[in-house]
């Protein structure tokens, strides 16, 4: 097996998660940034919508270095879908996949359902729920909290900050009462 | 008083607090300007961030699944030893005094405690399970070819609008 063909394998856990975790770091090092996403959020509409809201009211491009990170984030799953994309379809736990077939989910070859996901589906009741109305949560919530996966969860627990392990903890309680109680309804719309 | 510093105290007096009350996460905490181009570094900072994202399968859906169905231990091994790498990188530049590359001392601030940790954390979390996805992932999905995604993130930033907009009138 060649190096090529080597990394194009799904990284296992304990490489991928050091490999995050030396952001915190390199983006430290490299000129005092903390590891954050949700935040290009908040820039965007500062740059974009700021009407005249006291929220959006602030030095957006003091923070330019947040929208190349995330314009490079883009880029870097652009590329390694063309380049490193593992042909074999993913190893997914049996009963994950038992339970979303019998909700209709045929497709388990590429990363996200296309069941679910597409632009054919998105007119659908369900379509807007799982796309609109999830993405208006994650907006939503994560500058309500503060924070989101990376900026609570990996920078604010890096550095002890025990309101970011609150908000991590609360993370986890709405993904399970979602993903247990709540999303199997939605499926079935 | 070299350049450097001059400029960094000019730029620290006119500081906007806004940005980091409530919300210190993710921001710049360097007090210097530069010109755009040293931007570049963070473009390739996300490039190496986003192709770990989609070679872990952060960015699927399937995935999310299984970490809140408790399926598997994938994505808890991920977060968790990004957390310990990180932990180990902060301590190490506390301890060693460790300088950003332009010289500055590297700013740590504490957090405050306020309810939007709790509030608005359950409700990312319901979004995060719906979608499969965290803001960062989003980016990397729209990149990876799933071109749908470009809804949810323009509904994210419509999200973020509305906090904006209501922010004085919710619990914090």
């Amino acid at each position: 097996m060649n190096l090529i063909e080597y990394v194009k394998q799904p990284w296992p856990w304990y490489v991928a998660g050091p490999l995050i975790g030396i952001m915190v770091p390199l983006l430290l090092i490299a000129g005092n940034k903390r590891l954050g996403v949700s935040s290009s959020l908040r820039h965007i509409c500062a740059a974009c919508f700021p009407a005249n809201i006291s929220f959006f009211k602030y030095d957006w491009k003091k923070e330019t270095w947040n929208l190349f990170f995330v314009a490079g984030i883009l880029a870097g799953g652009f590329l390694s879908i063309t380049f490193l994309k593992d042909p074999q379809p993913l190893h997914l736990n049996a009963d994950l996949v038992k339970d979303l077939k019998h909700y209709g989910v045929q497709n388990y070859s590429s990363l996200m359902p296309t069941d679910l996901f597409s632009w054919q589906t998105l007119f659908t009741v369900k379509g807007l729920v799982l796309t609109v109305g999830g993405g208006f949560l994650v907006g939503f919530g994560t500058r309500y909290a503060g924070g989101c996966t990376s900026g609570h969860a990996i920078m604010g627990l890096s550095t002890l900050q025990w309101p970011s392990l609150i908000a991590t903890v609360c993370f986890m309680i709405g993904g399970l009462i979602m993903s247990n109680l709540i999303l199997p309804f939605i499926l079935q719309l | 008083m070299t350049t450097a510093t001059k400029k960094y105290v000019e730029i620290e007096t006119n500081s906007d607090f806004e940005v980091r009350s409530l919300d210190t996460m993710c921001i710049n905490e360097s007090g210097l300007r530069h010109s755009p181009y040293h931007n570049i570094k963070y473009l390739f900072a996300g490039i190496f961030f986003g192709i770990v994202l989609v070679k872990a399968e952060v960015i699927s859906w399937f995935r999310i699944q299984e970490m809140f169905r408790l399926q598997s231990f994938h994505l808890y091994g991920i977060i968790g030893s990004a957390v310990i790498v990180g932990i180990i990188s902060v301590w190490s530049i506390k301890k060693l005094n460790i300088k950003t590359v332009y010289g500055e001392p590297i700013i740590f601030h504490k957090r405050k405690f306020n309810k939007g940790q709790i509030f608005g954390g359950i409700l990312f979390g319901l979004g995060w399970a719906i979608t499969g996805a965290c803001p960062g992932p989003l980016f990397a999905q729209i990149g990876a070819g799933f071109s749908v995604v470009v809804i949810t993130l323009l509904s994210a930033i419509a999200g973020t609008w509305v906090y904006g907009l209501i922010r004085e009138k919710l619990p914090h």
